[in-house]
Parts: structure tokens; sequence; C-alpha cells
């Protein structure tokens, strides 16, 4: 397998009973890159993210992810991922620097390792003031951008992020994917799954599941070529739609 | 009209389709009512004692022999050691040793007086005073047998009779205060929940921004536990009636408007509490530790209010349960009706009218 | 006026949720709050719906006192919190004839206004409302907030959450209901959805930035606007910051919007600077200004 492949999916497939819910994707992502994974409520993207956090068994089909084996590695992928999502950020009742040593424990990182990331995202924010602030009462916005930097803390080679820019004001979502996009340009392998359809306009590649499937995988100028429209909002219609 | 029909019966979905709240509902009654019935009983039998019996003559042999024979005590083993004694109740399965001092039938017939040593172990409180109760009652019986034959020249003789209990069964005291509880715990804690549901799911803001009236969804929502709480009470009274012989010397009827009365006021706490709660974790939190403890320890349905410390005693009033129980407990063991209990009755009307105005006082027509 | 609002305040605690607005809104419009959330959009809904008080400041919606009338305006305002508020345990047909009875009105009476989307939900009548899916719950959240006809439609992020083409379908709906002569309010955290409205306001922080239709707000950006691209989206953002008369650069999907203080900017210049940067496959071209872009520039940052 290729070193440049972060994640790579052949006919994977997760069935529960008679729905399939998950019906034979394959893809890969290539290291350093940004991946949206598009579709609706119930098209199967959560299922399929799943699977590769290893948190859910395929039914059938291969998937690595950094490298390891889906079915027999679910603890190294665990290892070396990292994964954000708007329903599961931080504690509201601890404060930053106090959420960060909870995370970074849990991936066994030292004390001082701790200590030097944590220091290194509070510099970067430029957040040293509210630093020892519960995480309850920061904005939104900033709880977001938080959020992304402790699940850096480990330095994994693949982030996932679950509809990470819901809900934000332009502004800090912009710096958001400015964030993302310095990650990525460090070589951080970036997957977004979102049904926003904005969001994927910021993607390198997106893919569109439909139904269990991926019916559309490219970058998002090819795609709206392909369908002859103006914006990933008006693909994903012609899609849906079918 | 109509309107409050159709919210009483989306109330009465709301209840049938949750398999949990159907629980509470009607299987805790019944769980409750075997488990205080058959389990948790103040009664002893067959407590297994030890015997070290230093004398071994005519009359401690015959005194063991009454122990023995009697329902509530099984010698479980005799020693010979006063050593023994000890690692005998760090065992466990021996609740009291009996000690006959030497020569204990010619002290007691030479000297009039002989001594026997009682030593319990009171890791269990009240069993151990219960065994002390029992042993000390045998002792007595077989005492009075002795004097038949020696006349004593002075002599006070305690005659007792245990009215309305006269078996002192457990089961009387429990099913009054379980009936309270599942009262309570039906009309105050379901209704709050049921209302904060709505404000969890946001479903409350529609219907105050509905025509309804706050006081027709406050009836709507309280309406249908009315009714489910007297089904809980017959249900109640059935159990205890036909399986553990509940007495039932009062009146039906006072009995029934007695209990409606209480679960009315339940229900006007439980609507006080919906108001201040924001979530069903939060009114659940607040019925149990508000309400259930209270009316478990406080209300005099298992421990006596006469023996709690006075500032135990004055708070016991302000909680209509302890009302509800004297009351239950007069219908129900003594027979009696209201001109013996228009006082208590009048007390828990006085609290069900307060908790009410305030409930509709403090009810909100806006969000906060 | 359908909605009048008048410098209306709202605080909890410390936090100013709602700063100062004032607004109106027209007969039959459709109109929307813009902004992200805690902008205070959720407040002043309720504040209309007449279910907060605010703590100064007054409102009338369709000619009444939101304080001294607010018996009158539950009865003729159709509301939508955020949540779906539906009981999850009842079916979509018994949600539907609650809401009616509660109301004092049958789904017979008012099925005209509601026949359109419930027509879409109908098949599934008998499914309970918490097994539908995002855009069903949403279909029919609108069916029961119109049950009763009502003359104002208060919608609280109708939107958020459902996949886009329950959300195209949903704002079809909206303006079939404009056409019937119902004053919709709507607000939404995202900009695409503004441009879909009569007039807007921008929302954040509690504050109004702007009203107006939304052509004259994507209008009222000060200057050019350009479109820039190159191989390296991470270092031409820092690049284009560090750029000497640089007014704004934020990522817009694949591409940068910049924007330059200098009136007599050439992009020639940019790309110059760009090559010196070591950018490869640099593209700048101008652009249109949207209402993000507007949004942006009015925002304190």
């Amino acid at each position: 397998m290729n070193n440049n492949k972060s994640i790579s999916v052949q006919n994977l497939t997760k069935k529960f009973g008679n729905f399939t819910a998950v019906n034979a994707i394959s893809f890969e992502v290539e290291k350093g890159e940004i991946f949206g994974f598009l579709g609706a409520n119930g098209a199967g993207k959560t299922t399929a993210m799943k699977m590769l956090i290893g948190i859910s068994k395929p039914t059938s089909g291969e998937a690595k992810v950094a490298g390891f084996d889906v079915y027999k590695d679910t603890e190294k992928i665990k290892k070396n991922i990292g994964y954000m999502s708007q329903k599961f950020a931080l504690y509201d009742d601890l404060t930053v620097r106090e959420n960060a040593r909870f995370y970074g424990g849990i991936y066994g990182l030292s004390k001082k390792q701790i200590k030097k990331k944590t220091n290194e995202f509070i510099t970067e924010l430029g957040i040293a003031d509210i630093a020892d602030n519960l995480v309850g009462s920061l904005p939104l916005g900033w709880k977001q951008k938080l959020a992304f930097s402790v699940s850096l803390i480990h330095e994994p080679k693949v982030v996932f992020l679950d509809e990470p820019t819901g809900g934000v004001d332009p502004i800090t979502r912009r710096q958001f994917w400015e964030m993302i996009y310095k990650q990525a340009d460090n070589g951080t392998t970036i997957f977004v799954t979102t049904h926003y359809m904005d969001e994927a306009e910021y993607c390198d590649r997106v893919s569109i599941m439909v139904e269990g499937k991926i019916e559309a995988l490219d970058t998002p100028e090819n795609l709206r070529k392909q369908y002859g429209v103006d914006s990933m909002n008006a693909v994903f219609l012609k899609l849906a739609r079918g | 009209m109509k309107r409050f029909i159709g919210f009483i019966k989306k109330e009465f979905y709301h209840i049938f389709r949750d398999k949990r709240s159907l629980f509470i509902l009607f299987g805790m009654p019944i769980a409750q009512i075997l488990l205080f019935g058959f389990a948790v009983t103040n009664e002893i039998n067959n407590v297994k004692v030890a015997i070290y019996d230093k004398a071994n003559d005519v009359e401690s042999l015959k005194l063991i022999q009454n122990i023995s024979a009697s329902q509530y005590f099984e010698i479980d083993k005799m020693i010979y050691d006063s050593s023994e004694i000890e690692s005998i109740f760090k065992q466990g399965q021996v609740k009291a040793v009996l000690v006959f001092e030497s020569d204990f039938a010619q002290k007691l017939t030479k000297e009039n007086i002989a001594n026997i040593q009682i030593i319990t172990d009171a890791t269990e409180p009240n069993t151990a005073t219960t065994i002390i109760n029992y042993i000390g009652a045998i002792l007595q019986k077989y005492q009075a047998g002795l004097n038949k034959t020696i006349q004593m020249p002075y002599q006070i003789k305690a005659e007792t009779r245990m009215l309305y209990n006269p078996e002192l069964k457990s089961v009387f005291m429990f099913v009054p205060g379980v009936m309270t509880i599942i009262l309570m715990l039906v009309s105050a804690m379901m209704t709050s929940i049921s209302i904060t549901r709505e404000k969890e799911i946001g479903t409350m803001e529609i219907l105050l921004v509905s025509p309804l009236k706050p006081s027709q969804v406050i009836l709507g929502k309280v309406f249908p536990y009315i009714f489910l709480s007297i089904i809980n009470a017959v249900v109640i009274l059935l159990l205890g009636f036909f399986i553990f012989g509940m007495p039932m010397q009062g009146g039906f009827l006072l009995l029934g408007l007695e209990s409606i009365l209480f679960i009315v006021s339940a229900l006007a706490l439980g609507i006080l509490i919906s108001t201040i709660s924001e979530t069903q974790q939060t009114a659940m939190m607040i019925s149990l530790m508000g309400l259930l403890l209270p009316v478990i320890l406080l209300s005099g349905f298992i421990f006596p209010i006469a023996s709690m410390p006075k500032a135990l005693q004055i708070f016991s009033n302000i909680i209509p349960a302890t009302w509800y129980i004297i009351i239950l407990k007069g219908i129900m063991l003594k027979g009696v009706g209201i001109a013996i209990l228009w006082k208590e009755t009048l007390i828990l009307f006085g609290m069900t009218l307060f908790f009410i105005v305030l409930s509709i006082k403090k009810y909100k027509i806006r969000l906060e | 006026m359908s909605i009048s609002v008048k410098n209306i305040s709202k605080s909890y605690g410390k936090v100013q949720a709602v700063n100062d607005i004032s607004f109106e809104v027209k007969e039959g419009e459709i109109f929307g709050l813009i902004g992200p959330d805690g902008a205070g959009k959720t407040t002043l809904f309720r504040i209309l719906t007449t279910l907060l008080l605010a703590d100064s400041g007054t409102a009338e919606v369709d000619g009444k006192d939101m304080v001294a009338d607010y018996i009158d305006i539950r009865n003729h305002v159709g509301y939508m919190p955020g949540r779906f508020s539906l009981y999850q345990d009842l079916s979509v047909e018994e949600n539907l004839e609650f809401f009616a009875t509660i109301f004092g009105t049958t789904i017979e009476e008012n099925y005209d206004l509601i026949k359109d989307i419930y027509v879409q939900i109908e098949p599934f009548k008998k499914r309970r409302a918490g097994a539908l899916s995002g855009g069903m719950k949403q279909k029919l959240a609108l069916s029961c907030a119109l049950i009763h006809k009502p003359k104002v439609l208060f919608l609280d992020e109708p939107t958020t959450g459902v996949d886009p083409v329950s959300r195209k379908e949903f704002w079809e709906m909206l303006k079939r209901l404009q056409q019937k002569g119902i004053t919709i309010l709507v607000s939404t955290p995202y900009m695409d959805e503004a441009a879909l409205c009569d007039r807007i306001a921008l929302m954040q922080d509690g504050l109004i930035l702007e009203v107006d239709t939304p052509e004259n707000i994507s209008k009222r950006f000060p200057t050019k606007l350009y479109n820039v691209s190159t191989d390296n989206t991470y270092k031409l953002i820092q690049d284009l910051k560090s750029y000497d008369s640089m007014h704004s650069v934020f990522p817009f999907g694949e591409w940068v919007h910049y924007a330059d203080e200098n009136k007599k900017f050439r992009p020639i210049d940019l790309q110059d600077y760009l090559e010196d940067k070591e950018h490869t496959n640099i593209n700048i071209e101008i652009t249109e200004p949207t209402i993000e872009d507007t949004f942006m520039e009015l925002s304190d940052y």
C-alpha cells in the first residue's frame, strides 16, 4: 500500500439485518488532504465514519486508516486519530487547561508533553488570559476552535471532524478553516463529515453519499462543472433528487 | 371543553406508550407492597442463640427447654467456656448468648435470686432489642409459673393488651405507609416529570403560545394522574385486604375522600416542583429528595415520630403525609370517623389549599 | 405593519441577549433574522411570541401590544420553536390532531392551508413523530404551526440540521404561504438562505447590524472584492494578510476573498507579490460580494 494514502477503503459494507447502511464504498484519501464526506442525514455517513474510527466492525470489505486495519488494529487506529464534533467537544465545567490535561492523559501523553502542547495552542490562539476560565463561559466560536486544538494534542495522523462549523458566525468559521488549512499543510489528513454543503466548498475533494453509496467523488470545482451548476448545494440537490 | 378532552387524550397516549412510566404506575405499587409485606418485618423468627450453662441443673435446663420450644428462638449450640462467646458473635450466625450462673437452681430456691446474663449482637440494634424483650417475656412467664407455688408477699403484675394490632403485625403499619408513598410518587413525581418533559422537548412553548389557558394546561396534566392514583389506591387496599388480612374497621367513603384530598395535595406539590425545575432529571431529583425521603423517614411510617428529636418532630408536622398516615391508620385500624379525625383532616385540607394557591401563583404564563 | 419592534432590550444576568433592537416587518413579507448562534435570535422570537418579557422597549404584532394584548397575540400567531417541538411518542396524525384541538379547530377546517405540506407526510401519518427524518419532522412541525390559520408565522431556525433537499422544499413552501397573505418572520444561521427573504436583518451579539433587502445588503460592501487562489491555500492566506494595503482576507470555499484598502489597487501588483512568495498557479479575478462578505465587513472584529 502506498505510504501517501492516509485512508484507503475498498468495498466497505455495513449491514444491519436486511438493511444495508453502507453499500460497498471505495475511496482513498492522501496524506495532508482535506476530504469532505457528504450526505444527507441517514445516507450512511455516520455509520461509515464509525467503521473508520474503529468503533464499529464492517460487515465486509477492507479499510485502512493511518496504515492500520479496521478489523485487527482498532486500538492502534484510535491512538493515531483525533475526533471532534459539535456534540462531543469539551467539558463545560473544566477549564481550558484541565480539558487539555484530561484529553492528553487519555492518549498517554506525559505531563511535560501536555504542558508543552497546551502552551503552544494557547499562544497560537492568543487566549492566555482565558486559559484558566471554565469552557462553559466561553463563546461558541471559541469552544469550537479550542475543541479542534485539543483534538490535535496527541498529534494524530488523521483528524475526523463531524459538522465542525455548523451555527458559528462567519468570521469564526473562517478562522476555523484557517486552522484546518494550517494543520493540513503540516501533513495531517482531515476528514470532514457534514451535510452543510457550503462547508464542502472548502475541501480539497469531496464524496457525496446517497442511500449508502458514494454517488460522486471529485474536487468541488470538477463536480460543479460535471453537473453544470454553480454551487455544491446545487450539485447535491441534483444528486439527491436523482 | 373539547380542547380539554383533546389534551387529556394526549396525556393518556403519553402514559400508555412509555413503558417506564407504566412500570412506575402499576408495577411499583404491587412490588412495594409485597416487599414490605413479606420481606421487611420487625418480627423475629427462629433466631439462633447459644447457651453457656455454668449450672447445668434442673431449673436451667427447664428454662432452656422453654426457650427452644418457642417459635422465636433456636438453640444453635452449647458452649462451655466464656472465651467462646466473642468468637461466636464474630462468626455472625448467633445473635444472642445466654449465660446461666453456676448453682442456678440452688440460688433461685435458697436465695430467691438467680442471674442470667443475656448478651446480644447489637450491630442490628432493633433485632437486639426485640430479642431481649422476647427472652425477658419467656423468663417472666417461667417465673410466674414458679410463683404459683411459692406465694410472694407483694406483687404487681403487669397485664398487657396490644390494641388494634394484637399480633403486632408490621404489615398493618406498612400498608398505610406504602399507600402514602405510592400516592405521593404517582401524583407528585409523575406530574412534575410530565410537565417538565414538555419544557424539555419545547412543546411547552407552543402550548403557552396557544389559546389554552394556563389553568387548562395544568388541569389537563393533573387529571389523568388523579384518575391513576385512585386506581392505585384501590389496588393497594385490595392487596392489603386479601393477601395480608389488613382490617378495614372504618368507612370506605371517608377513606376515599381523605385519599383524594391527599392526592390533590401531592399533585399541587408536583406542579410546584415542575415550576422550579427545567429538566425531567431535576424534577425527579427534587421529588425523590424533597418528597419521598421525608415521607419515608419523617412521617412516622417507619420511625415513630415520638422518638425523634424535637426539631424533627416539629418538621414532621409540615409533611402532609404525616397527617394522611394518621388518618389512614385511624380509619383502617381503629375504625374511627370524621368526628375524631376532623383535626387532621382540617390540617391536610389547609395544606392542600396552600399548595394549590402557591402553585397557581408560581405557574408562569411565560417562559421565565 | 405586521410586526413593529421598538428599542427592545433583554439581558440574562450579565449577558445582553438583545440590545436595543428596532425594526418593522410589512404585511405579507418574508423577513429574515440572519445571524450565528448566540446572536439573540431566539430571545427576540420569544419576546415577540409573548413567551418572554423584554427588559425595555415595546413591540406590536398584528397591531396588538405584546404585553397588554398577549392573549390576543397568542391566538393569532403560529410559532415553530428552534427544536422541532413535537410529541415524539405521538403519531403524525395524533400530533396534528392535538394541535388542531387546542387551537379550537379541526384538521378538515384548515386543510387547504396545510394541504401542500401535509400531503408529503400523509403516507406516514401512522408513524410516531420520533421515527421521522429531520425533513419530515420539519414539515409536520410547520403543519402544526399553521393549523389555526395564523396571520403571522414565527419560525425559529426551521432549517437547522435539515438536509439541503428539505431546506429547498421548505423555502418553496414558505413562498407559497406568503402568497396566501401570511407574514413570516424567520431566523437562520445560513447566509445563503438570506437571499430568499424579502428583507433581512443581520444580527450579531444582540445587535442588528443592518436591515435591508438582500441585494442592497450585498451592495453595501465598501470596496471591490477579488477571488484569489493558488496551489497552497494556507500559505496564500498568510501572505495576503501581510500584503501592505490589505483590507480583509477570508477563505471562501476554494477561493480566498481579498479586499484592498487602496482605491488604485491593481491585481497585477498582487500577482507579482504572490509570485515573489513562490506561489504557483495564481488566479486573481474580481467577484461579486455576497451577504456573508457584508456581514463580516459589518461585524466588529
